[in-house]
């Protein structure tokens, strides 16, 4: 009997059409994108903000305008689902040591969305806004 | 007990006389208990001795089993028919990611490979003799590695993973999670000789943490986890190595 065995090609770029599993995970990963742009645009205000008090009401002209607040939105939306998608992932990372078993995953992800709401809530404090 | 005919869409393939895989197709009376195996076995034994699969036990603990079933990786001994929707045909096809060395039958060299590579077994730091006695373990300490023990090798893992396709060099999940298992053992001390492996760009570095082969795996080994896992670990003995070359041994 001879041996010749049939290798069926995967499409190198379109992979991740393949299944639902495969595009939720694209989603997860394109969505750090628009996080990249925020940290970037926020940049960009620091730096307007050291020339001077001219360069800067530009600039919050330019985040204040409706394309600029969509953009805002937005990111806000991306790095929501990124920060949800990876919280929920977190026990699988994470293995603490319970008496003879561990802390259950729910907990631990439990625990993410409190330390975010603290920090998020500490933050807005800072900054007046509450 | 009710009785249904499913058509069955089998990818089939001789070597020795076809270039390229088709599908064919069965019209299988299903009784409701039977699994897809069940009527794999249907068509082998009263439509077409030819087809060829690999199985065993029928009851998920061989691992022998596994394909594509309506595109998602399956055993095909713990797949209902009654759970694919009704009047719909059913499509079998070899395991994604894997040559087809015939019909539902892979290659699956280099999983055994990849296993081999990863010396999925205790190694102890000095040999024990029968004098020596049994290995004691508390139940904490079997706890520690259970889950990652479960694999049954079905390499259904490396036909979800995308991460395989894309990079066949990869250790992959199945052989990964096993490293995981050997390494939190109490009676192992194996970890320094596997770190090679597993801390290499082949290894846990190559994955992306798509995490489909921890839901596709049937004995709920979770080896996105175990692999997430040694990623923190070796990480932290990078840092150890280099922030505080004195602990070098
Ligand atoms: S980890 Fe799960 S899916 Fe992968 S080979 Fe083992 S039992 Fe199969
Ligand atoms: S036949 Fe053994 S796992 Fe399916």
């Amino acid at each position: 009997m001879s041996r010749n065995p049939y290798v069926r090609e995967v499409p190198r770029t379109t992979w991740y059409m393949r299944n639902r599993r495969y595009i939720r995970y694209m989603l997860r990963e394109v969505t750090c994108v628009f996080i990249g742009l925020y940290a970037a645009s926020l940049t960009v205000g620091l730096v307007r903000l050291a020339q001077g008090p001219g360069e800067w009401a530009v600039y919050v002209n330019g985040i204040s305008s409706p394309s600029g607040l969509l953009f805002s939105l937005l990111a806000l939306g991306f790095a929501c689902y990124h920060s949800i998608s990876w919280f929920n992932v977190t026990p699988k990372a994470m293995r603490i040591p319970r008496g003879d078993d561990f802390v259950p995953g729910p907990a631990i992800i439990s625990a993410h969305y409190i330390i975010w709401g603290v920090v998020s809530l500490v933050f807005l404090l800072m900054m007046g806004v509450l | 007990m009710s009785q249904r005919q499913i058509t069955f869409e089998i990818l089939r393939y001789d070597p020795e006389t076809e270039s390229e895989p088709r599908f064919q197709a069965y019209c299988v009376p299903c009784e409701e208990e039977w699994v897809v195996l069940d009527a794999l076995n249907y068509i082998k034994d009263n439509l077409d001795g030819t087809l060829s699969y690999r199985w065993s036990c029928h009851m998920a603990v061989c691992g022998s089993c596994g394909m594509m079933i309506n595109g998602e990786p399956m055993l095909s001994c713990k797949a209902f028919v009654r759970d694919f929707p009704n009047g719909g045909s059913i499509r079998v096809e070899p395991l994604t990611h894997f040559p087809i060395e015939r019909d539902l039958v892979v290659v699956m060299d280099d999983f055994m490979d990849k296993l081999q590579a990863v010396k999925p077994y205790v190694i102890p730091k000095k040999k024990r003799t029968v004098e020596d006695g049994t290995y004691k373990q508390t139940p904490k300490q079997l706890h520690q590695y259970q889950q990652y023990s479960m694999c049954i090798n079905c390499m259904l893992c490396y036909a979800a993973c995308p991460q395989y396709a894309l990079a066949p060099d990869f250790i992959g999940p199945a052989a990964l999670a096993l490293t995981h298992r050997y390494n939190l053992d109490s009676r192992d001390h194996g970890r320094p000789q596997r770190q090679e492996v597993v801390a290499a760009h082949e290894g846990v570095w190559e994955c992306s943490f798509v995490g489909a082969c921890s839901e596709v795996c049937p004995k709920d080994v979770d080896p996105a986890g175990a692999i997430q896992q040694m990623k923190i670990a070796s990480t932290v003995d990078w840092y150890l190595e280099h922030l505080m070359p004195w602990r070098r041994k």
